[in-house]
């Protein structure tokens, strides 16, 4: 396929293990992965990486247009496609400063009593994914 | 002849039979919508994992080792088969499939010489096959459907569980048998293997178009980000997981549809039995109050 034929968009794909929360074409997606954020356009070299806590940005004719939270996860980009396998994931829009302190403190709780190591490394990645979402929270507010 | 107060005793009793199982029908008609959505909604995760995995492990093909969880331990002496039933009897033949498939499996491979161990999910199986199976019973996991339906954290313990096993060495290859939901009248026995991982034997043709994974056209040499073996590592005991998970949430599926057919039938038997009865209680009745009309007759032709 010569760069001229490149689609002009690129199939989305957001999905949980409980339902897919998202597909559509779309501009550009930033993904965050835990090498640093990628930014997908259409004809997009082909790759598979993980990603960490962070927010997902959606773009529509140049403009953000959804920005959804995942809590990690897998991705996988095609030229004409991005797959994003979330373990968690829910609208930035969605999230309250209350609902994530409360997480966040939950997940501290947890850590402060965890005893062995699954518990603790599942402990500390709750704490990060709260912190990613109080992140994500600050980020939203400051554009607002 | 029964005696009516017998009969009558009887009828009662059967229709109060037949409320319980035609409640038990609609009960598990709702829950069969709620575990059904979840089934098919979740299958789009799990057949994504496997297809990211399948690229990866098409990559990964020339590299020597690689994780255990992926290449597998060089052998094949002890085999860990986890069968997933309901917790609860009454679905017809929902458990008894299971049994059969997991009572199957254990004898062919016994008969080629490897060790067994079983990992019941789900305690009916667990009840009927305990004693038969012995030591060979490594653990019995029950409770795992809580009131809104089953959360992924059950099938992560799950997993975590079996990953404990493996990396302690006390298996080599392990395979789930599960009922794979089709229809409330249809469910299928499924066996497939988690570890090693297989790529394409484990996958099925995908049916609905709209939820049916398109396909990721030629292959390309994929960029790793990080590096193979660390996504590897991640995302191994991820779909072990996941496909714990969709084994979970199909079986719940098919426990539900089972029951409801299962309940379904037996709500109309009950409904036969009770018009049998009704008909011999009738004639009984008739026969008597014929019986008591004669004798008042021919009481009276005596005087």
């Amino acid at each position: 396929m010569s760069d001229s034929t490149v689609a002009e968009m690129v199939e989305f794909e957001l999905v949980a293990p409980e339902r897919l929360v998202q597909s559509k074409s779309v501009g550009m997606v930033v993904v965050p992965c835990t090498e640093g954020d990628i930014g997908v356009l259409p004809g997009h070299a082909p790759l598979i990486g993980t990603v960490r806590p962070g927010v997902v940005d959606i773009h529509e004719n140049g403009k953000v247009t959804d920005r959804v939270f995942v809590s990690g996860g897998f991705v996988e980009v095609t030229p004409d496609r991005c797959t994003l396998l979330a373990e968690e994931a829910i609208a930035v829009a969605d999230i309250t400063r209350e609902n994530a302190d409360a997480r966040l403190a939950q997940a501290q709780g947890l850590l402060e009593k965890a005893k062995s190591e699954v518990e603790k490394s599942r402990a500390t990645a709750a704490v990060e994914m709260a912190e990613a979402m109080l992140a994500a929270l600050g980020a939203g507010a400051q554009q607002h | 002849m029964a005696n009516l107060k017998d009969l009558k005793t009887r009828i009662e009793s059967v229709k109060s039979t037949r409320k319980i199982t035609s409640a038990m029908k609609m009960v598990a008609a709702a829950k069969l919508r709620r575990a059904q959505d979840a089934a098919e909604n979740a299958r789009g995760y799990s057949e994504r994992m496997s297809r990211m995995l399948g690229s990866l492990a098409e990559s990964f093909a020339g590299i020597e080792g690689g994780p255990k969880l992926f290449a597998g331990t060089g052998s094949d002496k002890t085999h860990l088969v986890v069968a997933f039933t309901a917790d609860r009897g009454l679905c017809g033949g929902f458990n008894g499939s299971i049994v059969r498939e997991t009572r199957k499996i254990v004898r062919e491979l016994k008969s080629e010489g490897k060790a067994v161990k079983v990992l019941f999910v789900g305690r009916k199986a667990a009840d009927v096959l305990k004693r038969e199976l012995g030591d060979s019973v490594v653990d019995i996991i029950t409770g795992i459907a809580g009131k809104k339906g089953i959360a992924f954290v059950e099938a992560q313990n799950v997993s975590l569980r079996i990953r404990e096993m493996f990396e302690a060495g006390e298996f080599d290859v392990c395979s789930i048998v599960f009922n794979k939901f089709q229809s409330a009248m249809t469910q299928t026995v499924t066996r497939q293997q988690l570890i090693p991982f297989v790529g394409e034997k484990s996958e099925k043709p995908a049916n609905d178009d709209k939820k049916s994974v398109p396909d990721s056209g030629p292959k390309a040499a994929y960029i790793f980000e990080p590096e193979e073996d660390e996504i590897l590592a991640d995302l191994l005991p991820k779909n072990l997981s996941v496909q714990i998970f969709q084994a979970m949430l199909e079986s719940s599926a098919s426990e539900h549809g089972s029951r409801m057919t299962a309940m379904d039938s037996a709500t109309r038997n009950a409904g036969d039995m009770i018009d049998g009865l009704t008909l011999t209680y009738n004639r009984t009745r008739q026969a008597y109050i014929t019986k008591e009309l004669i004798e008042i007759i021919s009481g009276a032709e005596a005087l």
